[in-house]
């Protein structure tokens, strides 16, 4: 094979032009769907250097997990692909299937997105390692055995001895997730193809397996494939990047020019819309607390909630001690990682949750011991605006039918008001009026997620609960959702409640932030002083932690947490 | 997504799943559907087709002859009429006994999941207890307590009907009572609870509509079920007498003798016909459980282009959320569309049900 | 699915309990549990089979009342105590069966217990082979169907399958005694051995009255030829009909495990296709796959009432069969009452299995 690269891959920045790990030629995929063929990558071409860190980023529909799976011969039998995919010179679409199963292991292999289904609840990890050395050569059970644990002392688990007869249940995630790369480390393949690596795992532990990839590369030499749709994962730990749209590359550079200099459209579009701490906070120029002086609608004493454990254990305690008060036209952004207990507080405000202990006042009511019907009469007051935009609305009901349905039970209008209302709202969320009629599955995640927030503002409400209203979202998606959500916010000043996992999203929106960490609030205070200056050693590192949409700042916010670390 | 409605006549349950449906899994669906209107069809136009009536003798234990096509039994009855007459009694069984245990397994199973409590707990116990004993042995003590073993039409069809009925309530319970609380943890069902809905509009708009979507296949499955249920009470003399109607089962426990003589058309004709009856709606329900279960449901390949070869692996790309401990498991069907552009709300799976 | 997002501990399906107790504690408690649980089951049962054969009068009447006069009618039922209150007779009842004591039948004054004891044996054996036939047939070809998923193979087997279940066990029973028995004369058409064997059988020593068993042990090599011809069709009527429910069992338990990631991870490892079913795939979907097995051994006993009375199997089907036309209620109820207790027993036993395969539960 010809080492010139006369496609349109430019060779890596530093090394010397070497045979690529990886070529792909006119590559071409399509699917059989209900709907007829679904074209998922149409002509991608791409070349990886030895130790070089690819990354293809797109948003969903973009083909680049599909171009993923086709380089280790994964696809579907419903798919048809086309063109060539070289590794190491062998074509994986044409080569054998006894060649393929040679190739994936030894040659290219891969981290998954979600570790807990990347591996096998019913074996070790050890037996899991083990299985992939065997199926590559005779192996000994010693042998697979200690080359395993060999694996899992590479990939920084603690006593590999003995982690290695765990079961996957016995890690936390991201240690599901070292092992996960440890298997794919097990025969030392020159190329790892990581699908969202970090995409299921929590801000913190995201930095932490960025760095464990970071070492592959510099210590073992090792090429990445990164597939992802979070810039600021791409800015952490890419050499160059490839962007997809609708199964083509639009967009091929390095990463400091991509970033710094970004040629086509959708690039330029796609970066403008990530969120960049630090930038568009909400909170600019507040120098102290924003609407104190009006009413305080929800006020937290020392609030406590506990999950009754099953049969005799012991519950478990979401929330702990926390105090807060949100008032009137204020939006409070609650940040924390999963099982932080940001969800359980949203939910208790709605009283979709009990509360165990201490006192939760929402628009004057004690939430603590709460009769349903003495509470209800207050719910009009209360918006909520759910996660997941599929699952948030009745599939058998049309989107005019799940808005209208508020106001239907209070029985407010009747007949031709309620469809006027309707369409008002629909209207104030920028969804065209005739989308009434259509069915939830016909909308798109963002259309779906705008007329949610149609439906939690039907009755006026003074107080609306967003919980990770944008997470399900594309990151376009999201930038337009937000925006909406702030200009409504500011044109109807009801107060919020806006909870996410995603610090940058708070800070656009949210006056007043409060950091949750193990159920306890750590920390709370002007949005952009918190992220600014944190106070809290958990929310300095958790802060730290983010991946910026920019290589160079992101280079120097990396060594700064490995001081923070350290000291 | 921009997408037209579909046509009304496509929504409906069995239409819409024979369109989706490709190769292996159309084939069967539609032989199923065939055996189905068959069975149905000769139910209906018994007084027309059949040559005799059901209770008509002739002299016994003739060979299939041109009188007598299909033969005579050792009581004198035409076998031919007789098979066509039993599909009358078998659709007669079905429809009774479904239409009851889907009534009081629905709304029990509906109340139960979603008010939970303690009266959830009890139910969930008798249930679990009833479904774990054999069906057959409980239709026979249902069938003794109703007509204490006597049988006339009326009193033969609606002892076998609710003798299965009663062993059905507790597979309809189960299955709504699951999808029931599946769906009360589903945000659409909360949403409605933090606008201030009341229970019974909850129930009713938000959580019925959806958890009876897998209806239609529990009622083909068990339509299959209660042909076999009622042919095994007749064989066991539960039957109806043959002068009040013509039952399978007991024409069976007739011919058992006949066999050692080597008087083969007396049990193999209303054999044959139980089978093709239970055959076709087996299939057209295992059909539907298959297309509605993104896991389980045949992809058509893209068209092929030229020189081109495909993917070597078996399995969807879906990852489906895990239920390990029952039989029915409702994994929440995640349309495994490669551009995971479209959500679709396809019906939860149904497991293990044909033949419990 | 995001899993960015924290959710609140949910109410796992059924009773298995979930990964967090990761002291040896989680295990003891739910075997405890689930052994608790055998009581109200069978109590539950019990109460409704009691009840429901009581509603239509007493069992004396039943049995009897067309061929006694009344007044000596009226004295036996006295005699028996079924001029009570029912519910005194209930507990009665609730009583002696926990001491294990059954009653007599009326129709022919025999103890229920005995005739337990005597039949259950027989019941057993057929139970136990065609149980093997069942397994032997179900779980490779359900391996076979999903490994070859939408295939030839699959299309064929499913057909299969269905067939198997589609057949009443009754139906399939004839057809085989037409063939093999009565037109091609290989085997027995029904029993369960000559009467010669039978009387060597049941008066060894201790017979444990499974007759393969007991042949074996005296080494009676014509017996035991003899009792495996009669053996045959019965095994295989009943075995086909389980076979066809556990084949497509583990192949739609196999199918789902098949798509997970963790298949696909190991096949992203160059673990062979094979070994991916036998194996990865395997162990998963076997959780799922027993626990709905063990529901199978209620079905399995109801085919053996059916499959007893096609061949004369002299067993508590056949027995069942013969009181329920004698009318002799007492007696169904001694049988369905034990039915029910075995039923309880082995779900309980099977779910122990299936939980001591999952390391969630162990650990």
């Amino acid at each position: 094979m010809s080492t010139s690269t006369q496609h349109s891959g430019t060779p890596h920045n530093e090394g010397p032009a070497t045979e690529p790990v990886l070529r792909i030629d006119h590559l071409k995929v399509t699917f059989a769907t209900d709907g007829g063929d679904v074209h998922a990558v149409d002509d991608v071409s791409l070349s990886v250097a030895p130790g070089e860190v690819l990354a293809i980023v797109g948003e969903s529909g973009s083909g680049k997990t599909v171009t993923a799976k086709t380089i280790l011969g994964l696809l579907p039998e419903t798919a048809v692909s086309s063109g060539a995919v070289l590794i190491s010179g062998s074509d994986v679409i044409s080569v054998s299937p006894a060649k393929l199963r040679q190739i994936r292991g030894q040659e290219v292999a891969m981290v998954f997105q979600e570790p807990s289904t990347a591996l096998n609840p019913v074996f070790t990890v050890g037996w899991q390692i083990a299985e992939g050395l065997r199926s590559h050569g005779n192996v000994s059970r010693k042998e697979a055995r200690a080359r395993a644990i060999e694996a899992l002392g590479k990939v920084g688990i603690p006593e590999p001895e003995k982690r290695v007869d765990y079961y996957p249940h016995q890690f936390s995630g991201g240690q599901k997730q070292r092992v996960v790369i440890a298997a794919a480390l097990a025969l030392n393949p020159g190329l790892i193809v990581a699908d969202e690596p970090t995409t299921a795992l929590d801000v913190t532990v995201q930095a932490e397996i960025l760095d464990l990839l970071r070492d592959l590369r510099d210590v073992f030499g090792t090429s990445i494939v990164l597939i992802t749709h979070n810039m600021g994962v791409v800015a952490d730990l890419a050499d160059r990047v490839v962007v997809m749209y609708q199964g083509d590359v639009v967009e091929e550079a390095d990463v400091a020019t991509l970033f710094a200099e970004p040629k086509q459209e959708y690039t330029r579009k796609l970066l403008a819309a990530v969120p960049h701490l630090g930038r568009n906070s909400a909170s600019a120029g507040l120098t102290e607390r924003a609407h104190q002086g009006g009413e305080v609608l929800v006020e937290a004493r020392n609030l406590v909630i506990e999950y009754p454990g099953r049969l005799g254990s012991p519950g478990f305690r979401a929330v702990n001690d926390v105090s807060f008060t949100i008032s009137a036209g204020e939006v409070f952004g609650l940040v924390g990682e999963s099982g932080s207990g940001k969800t359980t507080i949203g939910r208790a405000i709605a009283g979709l949750n009990k509360v165990t202990g201490g006192s939760l006042k929402v628009l004057g009511h004690e939430m603590l011991n709460v009769r349903e019907r003495s509470f209800r009469p207050v719910r009009r007051d209360i918006g909520f605006v759910f996660q997941d935009p599929a699952s948030s609305f009745n599939p058998q009901l049309t989107i005019g039918e799940c808005v209208a349905e508020p106001i239907l039970i209070t029985g407010d209008r009747k007949g031709p008001d309620v469809s006027r209302r309707v369409a008002e709202l629909l209207e104030a969320v920028q969804l065209p009026a005739a989308y009434a009629d259509r069915y939830p599955h016909e909308l798109s995640g963002g259309q779906r997620q705008r007329a949610s927030l149609a439906r939690a503002l039907a009755l006026n409400p003074r107080l609306l609960i967003a919980d990770e209203p944008t997470s399900a979202l594309d990151v376009s998606v999201q930038a337009k959702v937000l925006e909406l959500f702030r200009e409504i916010q500011a044109e109807f000043g009801f107060a919020a409640l806006f909870i996410s996992h995603d610090l940058a999203v708070v800070d656009i929106l949210s006056h007043w932030v409060g950091v949750l960490y193990k159920g306890r609030l750590v920390e709370e205070g002007i949005g952009n002083q918190v992220m600014g200056g944190p106070k809290d050693p958990y929310t300095q590192r958790l802060i730290a932690s983010l991946p910026v949409p920019d290589p160079a700042e992101q280079a120097r916010r990396r060594t700064a947490r490995r001081e923070l670390l350290r000291s | 997504m921009a997408t037209t409605k579909e046509p009304l006549l496509f929504r409906l349950p069995v239409l819409s799943h024979l369109r989706r449906s490709v190769g292996l899994q159309r084939g069967m669906l539609i032989a199923g559907l065939v055996l189905t209107g068959i069975f149905l069809l000769t139910a209906l136009l018994a007084p027309v087709l059949a040559p005799f009536g059901f209770a008509q003798r002739f002299d016994s234990q003739q060979p299939p002859s041109a009188a007598h096509l299909w033969g005579t039994t050792v009581g004198g009855y035409d076998v031919l009429s007789r098979v066509i007459w039993g599909a009358q009694t078998a659709v007669l069984v079905i429809v009774i006994a479904v239409v009851l245990s889907l009534f009081a397994g629905v709304a029990l199973g509906l109340v139960s999941g979603y008010l939970g409590g303690w009266l959830d707990r009890v139910l969930v116990v008798v249930a679990d207890a009833v479904y774990a004993f054999p069906t057959l042995l409980l239709a026979i003590v249902m069938s003794i307590t109703i007509s204490g073993g006597q049988s006339s039409l009326w009193g033969g069809i609606l002892s076998a009907a609710i003798s299965i009925t009663v062993v059905f309530i507790p597979q309809y319970f189960r299955v709504i009572r699951a999808e029931t609380i599946r769906l009360k943890a589903e945000p659409f069902v909360e949403a409605a609870k933090v606008m201030g809905a009341s229970t019974p509009r909850i129930i009713f708009r938000h959580v019925y509509r959806n958890a009876t979507r897998t209806l239609p296949l529990i009622f083909t499955l068990n339509s299959s079920e209660a042909v076999l249920t009622m042919a095994a009470l007749g064989f066991l003399g539960f039957g109806i007498e043959p002068t009040s109607a013509a039952e399978w089962g007991f024409d069976l426990n007739k011919a058992l003798s006949d066999t050692t003589a080597g008087i083969w058309w007396t049990g193999v004709f209303p054999g044959i016909a139980i089978v093709l009856a239970v055959l076709g709606l087996t299939l057209v329900g295992e059909s539907m459980n298959d297309l509605s279960d993104s896991r389980l449901r045949g992809r058509r390949r893209a068209g092929a282009t030229t020189g081109t070869t495909t993917g070597t692996t078996a399995g969807t790309t879906t990852g489906t959320v895990a239920g390990t401990t029952t039989d029915t498991t409702t994994a929440s069907s995640a349309a495994s569309s490669p551009r995971g552009a479209t959500e679709s709300a396809a019906p939860g799976p149904l497991e293990g049900t044909a033949g419990a | 699915m995001t899993t960015l997002i924290e959710a609140p501990p949910e109410e796992a399906d059924g009773l298995l309990p979930q990964k967090k107790s990761s002291s040896g504690g989680g295990l003891g408690k739910y075997l405890l549990i689930r052994f608790l649980l055998i009581f109200p089951t069978i109590l539950i049962l019990v109460t409704m089979v009691f009840f429901l054969m009581r509603i239509t009068g007493d069992p004396i009447t039943a049995a009897l009342g067309d061929r006694l006069p009344p007044d000596q009618l009226q004295q036996r039922i006295h005699e028996a105590g079924y001029d009570r209150p029912v519910i005194v007779q209930y507990f009665e009842y609730l009583g002696q069966i926990a001491t294990g004591n059954f009653g007599r039948t009326i129709s022919d004054n025999l103890p229920v217990g005995g005739m337990l004891a005597t039949y259950g044996t027989a019941t057993l054996e057929l139970a136990i082979n065609s149980l093997i036939i069942a397994l032997l047939v179900g779980i490779p070809l359900g391996m076979v169907a999903a490994a070859r998923r939408d295939k030839a193979p699959d299309a064929v087997l499913r057909v299969f399958a269905i067939l198997c279940y589609a057949t009443p066990v009754f139906f399939a029973g004839l057809l085989l005694k037409l063939v093999f028995a009565v037109g091609l004369g290989w085997l027995p058409v029904a029993g369960r051995a000559k009467s010669a064997n039978e009387v060597a059988l049941t008066s060894l020593q201790a017979p444990t009255g499974i007759y393969w068993l007991d042949a074996l042990r005296s080494g009676n090599m014509t017996a035991l030829g003899d009792v495996a011809a009669h053996a045959v069709l019965p095994a295989v009527a009943l075995g086909l009909l389980t076979a066809g429910v556990f084949l497509r069992l583990v192949r739609t338990n196999l199918i789902g495990t098949l798509g997970r990631d963790y298949v696909e991870a190991g096949r992203s490892r160059g673990v062979s296709e094979l070994r991916l079913v036998t194996r990865h795939a395997y162990k998963p979907a076997l959780i799922p796959i027993i626990t709905v097995m063990g529901l199978q051994i209620a079905v399995l006993l109801g085919g053996a009432v059916l499959t007893e009375s096609t061949f004369e199997w002299k067993g508590l089907g056949f027995q069942l069969a013969h009181y329920v036309t004698a009318r002799d209620f007492i007696a169904v109820q001694g049988i369905v009452v034990l039915l029910a207790v075995i039923v309880a027993l082995t779900n309980f036993i099977v779910d122990i299995l299936a939980a001591l395969i999952d390391p969630r539960v162990r650990y």
